[in-house]
């Protein structure tokens, strides 16, 4: 029944949105005041994009009734990912994971290597693991998806459950997940993300109702279940399946690179000065026959292995020629000089070069070709190791700092299905001030932008349509930052200077606008099944700022190689009194709001605007300030305080299904 | 999973016999490792009597193949089963590690 409201409400959101939107294109723009009227229109239409991928994603709400029995005999490792966090905090976790009924074992995954957490881990009958001695300090470490490859390669159970160190498990939760998988194309089961340290009225947006719930409902609904980094059970095999097909993409695309390069480099060591002894001049020779070699050989589709270990066979004869000759040269030399002061050599007779010399002295490190670095660059990018990374085997993705949804991506793409569970199994704790909760939605949007640009799922091979805009969708609504500044800007610019982006505000504009605002309020309400959407609501606009900063600093880093200047998320309370300054730009909007509300009433007290556009503007203004009022409690809020009855849910709230 | 070696006039043969999966990969990293760190650099895996593969299997081979190349040598297969051959193709392995007929042939052209 729910269905086929959501359903029928979808319908009206799309038909009203498109004939508002329509008519604003066509018959309302104001083309004098074109710089505020096009942008205007612009954000209008992102807007009404964005509720039709919503429209879309509830349309194919999934309310499953839970797993089948799970097979007795799966194997499961628990990772407990920490870095910084208290120590306390993550052994709290841990052995609640250890309590889990379902056999497994019990990893600390500690990438702050710290003595302390061994030895509570040891203490307890935890595993405990760090980085192996692959990850030397020159190479990229990845962050936690970096933490959680290392450790897929020392552990051994068939499925994984991935806990951040403050979500404290149920011990059902293997139970009421595990049978999910006995469907073999069944890859991920996410479970919601729910927090025990918010109050009810959550004044920094902690809980995501919404996502955890309709929005993730729907995306299940296209088989496009999102994983969100922890409280998820992973099938390793599909992992493992990622890493290598993720190896086997990267080395060739490293070979062909170098291969490419390889021309250019050679050219540049024929110039330079060293090149005067013939000898040299012919390795560099046997180099440019073996990477044409190498290129035919690609392109004929022969093994990467075996053309880069030939390649580099062909290098190492010629340059042990090369050495060979001169260490000849070297031995006749010594001989006329022993020839010549023969009276002074005594009994040690004539010197010798020892025998291995050849051989050592053409090893990678002492090579002559050492000196000509463009050319060595390319003969180390053309192998199989995949030397710039600590491991081969990459199974959760890399490219960006939210490791979760490209893995959860690329695993969609080849072909795997997901699941998600709606029912809270663990529990774990928000950040309680505005600075934390900034740098970690600041850090999400960054991610989510990573992947858009790195990896757009619209042209994503593999995937299906609904599963492209499922992704879609989640990238699309982090745009939100640059509408919401138009939306600001609008009202400001009508009441300061008279100036109405649309031709005129006539019963053509509300009979459109209208029934789309009011059908578009019914569908969250509908789709949301009564749950708190409001909150959600205020911060997509309210921390606009944030959502710019993470869409320049991504497109930064991927176009240009910048850092994103990424941190961890605290866990722990940020000390300190209110911090008005991270608000800085939001005072600045909310001022500027306020004074042309005032300014615009004063206008039309003394006949310079209209009553009509002025009453708009104006309700326009305070729905603003009211959104971003949140900000202030936000600021203000001093950190959770348990309140004397228990905060856990009620069994409602945390089976809301029935599952 | 059962694993054993012979050293043969340029390289050495490493029989894993059973099944290739989560549970045996790490083993196969540690006993080719401990091969090559007895001297010899020139691996050749006979997948004769392996009748499955995952792709921690898989993934134990790459590591190998890096140990290998690491030492100057490298790591070969021969004799896979069809199972193990869908694996490869299905993760486009194959396009890295070419499957020689049999062991004799995996280091015969150099």
């Amino acid at each position: 029944m729910t269905r086929f409201w959501t359903r029928l409400v979808v319908v009206l959101t799309v038909i009203t949105g498109v004939n508002y939107i329509a008519w604003r294109w066509m018959a309302s723009l104001n083309w004098e005041a074109w710089w505020i009227a096009l942008p205007l229109v612009i954000a209008e239409t992102y807007s009404l994009i964005d509720v039709m991928l919503f429209g879309m994603t509830v349309w194919n709400l999934k309310i499953r009734k839970g797993a089948p029995e799970p097979p007795a005999d799966a194997t499961v490792d628990v990772f407990i990912t920490t870095y910084n966090e208290d120590l306390d905090m993550v052994l709290t976790t841990a052995l609640a994971a250890q309590r889990i009924r379902h056999p497994h074992s019990t990893w600390i995954l500690d990438d702050g290597a710290r003595p302390e957490m061994k030895a509570l881990a040891e203490q307890h009958g935890l595993g405990y693991v760090t980085r192996s001695e692959d990850w030397t300090k020159d190479l990229p470490r990845h962050a936690k998806a970096g933490n959680l490859n290392n450790a897929l390669m020392q552990t051994d159970g068939e499925f994984l459950l991935i806990l951040d160190a403050d979500q404290i498990p149920e011990p059902d939760i293997l139970e009421k997940t595990l049978g999910y998988f006995n469907n073999r194309k069944v890859a991920l089961v996410q479970t919601p993300q729910y927090f025990s340290n918010v109050p009810a009225d959550d004044p920094l947006g902690s809980q995501a109702p919404l996502f955890y719930g309709p929005i993730q409902q729907g995306k299940d609904g296209w088989n496009a279940a999102f994983f969100c980094g922890s409280n998820a059970i992973l099938r390793r095999e599909a992992l493992m399946q990622l890493g290598l097909v993720g190896y086997v993409k990267e080395t060739e695309k490293s070979i062909r690179r170098a291969l490419a390069a390889s021309r250019q480099a050679i050219r540049q060591a024929r110039k330079s000065t060293d090149m005067d002894s013939p000898l040299v001049a012919q390795v560099l020779d046997e180099v440019e026959a073996a990477t044409v070699e190498a290129q035919q050989e690609l392109d004929s589709g022969m093994a990467l292995s075996e053309i880069t270990y030939r390649v580099r066979r062909r290098v190492d004869t010629a340059v042990q020629t090369l050495v060979q000759a001169d260490v000849e040269a070297l031995q006749s030399d010594l001989e006329e000089i022993a020839a010549m002061e023969l009276a002074h050599v005594g009994e040690a007779g004539v010197p010798v070069v020892a025998d291995d010399a050849v051989q050592r002295m053409s090893a990678r490190d002492w090579s002559p070709l050492g000196a000509l670095e463009s050319v060595q660059a390319v003969l180390d990018a053309l192998s199989v190791e995949r030397n710039d990374e600590a491991q081969p085997i990459m199974p959760l993705a890399t490219i960006s700092v939210t490791e979760d949804m490209a893995t959860a991506m690329r695993m969609h793409a080849m072909g795997w299905q997901s699941v998600y569970h709606h029912e809270i199994l663990a529990y774990g704790l928000a950040p309680e001030d505005l600075k934390t909760m900034l740098t970690q939605r600041l850090r999400w949007a960054q991610g989510t932008i990573q992947v858009l640009l790195r990896e757009n799922p619209l042209v994503q091979k593999g995937l299906k349509v609904g599963q492209r805009l499922m992704y879609f969708a989640t990238m699309w609504t982090y745009l939100s930052g640059f509408a919401a500044v138009i939306y600001f800007a609008a009202p400001i610019i009508y009441l300061l200077l008279g100036i109405l982006p649309v031709t005129s505000l006539s019963w053509d504009f509300f009979i459109r606008f209208i029934p789309f605002m009011v059908v578009n309020q019914l569908l969250f309400a509908v789709a949301g099944r009564g749950i708190p959407t409001w909150r959600g609501q205020q911060y997509s606009l309210a921390l606009f700022p944030t959502w710019i900063k993470a869409c320049t600093t991504a497109a930064r880093n991927v176009w240009f190689g910048r850092p994103l200047g990424f941190a961890v998320t605290p866990k722990a309370r940020q000390s300190g009194g209110p911090s008005w300054s991270l608000i800085q730009p939001q005072i600045v909007v909310s001022i500027l709001l306020a004074v042309a509300a005032v300014v615009g009433i004063v206008r039309l007290a003394t006949g310079l605007a209209e009553p009509l556009g002025t009453l708009v503007n104006v309700a326009w203004v305070i729905f603003d300030l009211v959104v971003m009022s949140i900000l202030v409690r936000a600021v203000l809020y001093k950190g959770f305080e348990p309140p004397a009855e228990s905060a856990e849910p009620t069994q409602s709230e945390r089976n809301p299904d029935g599952v | 999973m059962e694993f054993s070696y012979e050293v043969k006039d340029s390289y050495a043969e490493v029989k894993a016999d059973g099944r290739l999966n989560m549970v045996s990969a790490p083993k196969l990293r540690e006993f080719v490792t401990d091969v090559i760190a007895g001297g010899s650099n020139r691996i050749v895996v006979n997948l004769e009597n392996t009748a499955f593969m995952d792709s921690s299997g898989l993934g134990a081979l790459i590591g190998c193949l890096k140990a290998a190349r690491q030492a100057g040598g490298d790591l070969r297969i021969a004799a896979v089963q069809p199972q193990v051959k869908m694996v490869l193709q299905l993760t486009s392995m194959d396009k890295v590690l070419t499957a020689y007929p049999s062991v004799e042939e995996a280091f015969s052209n150099d």
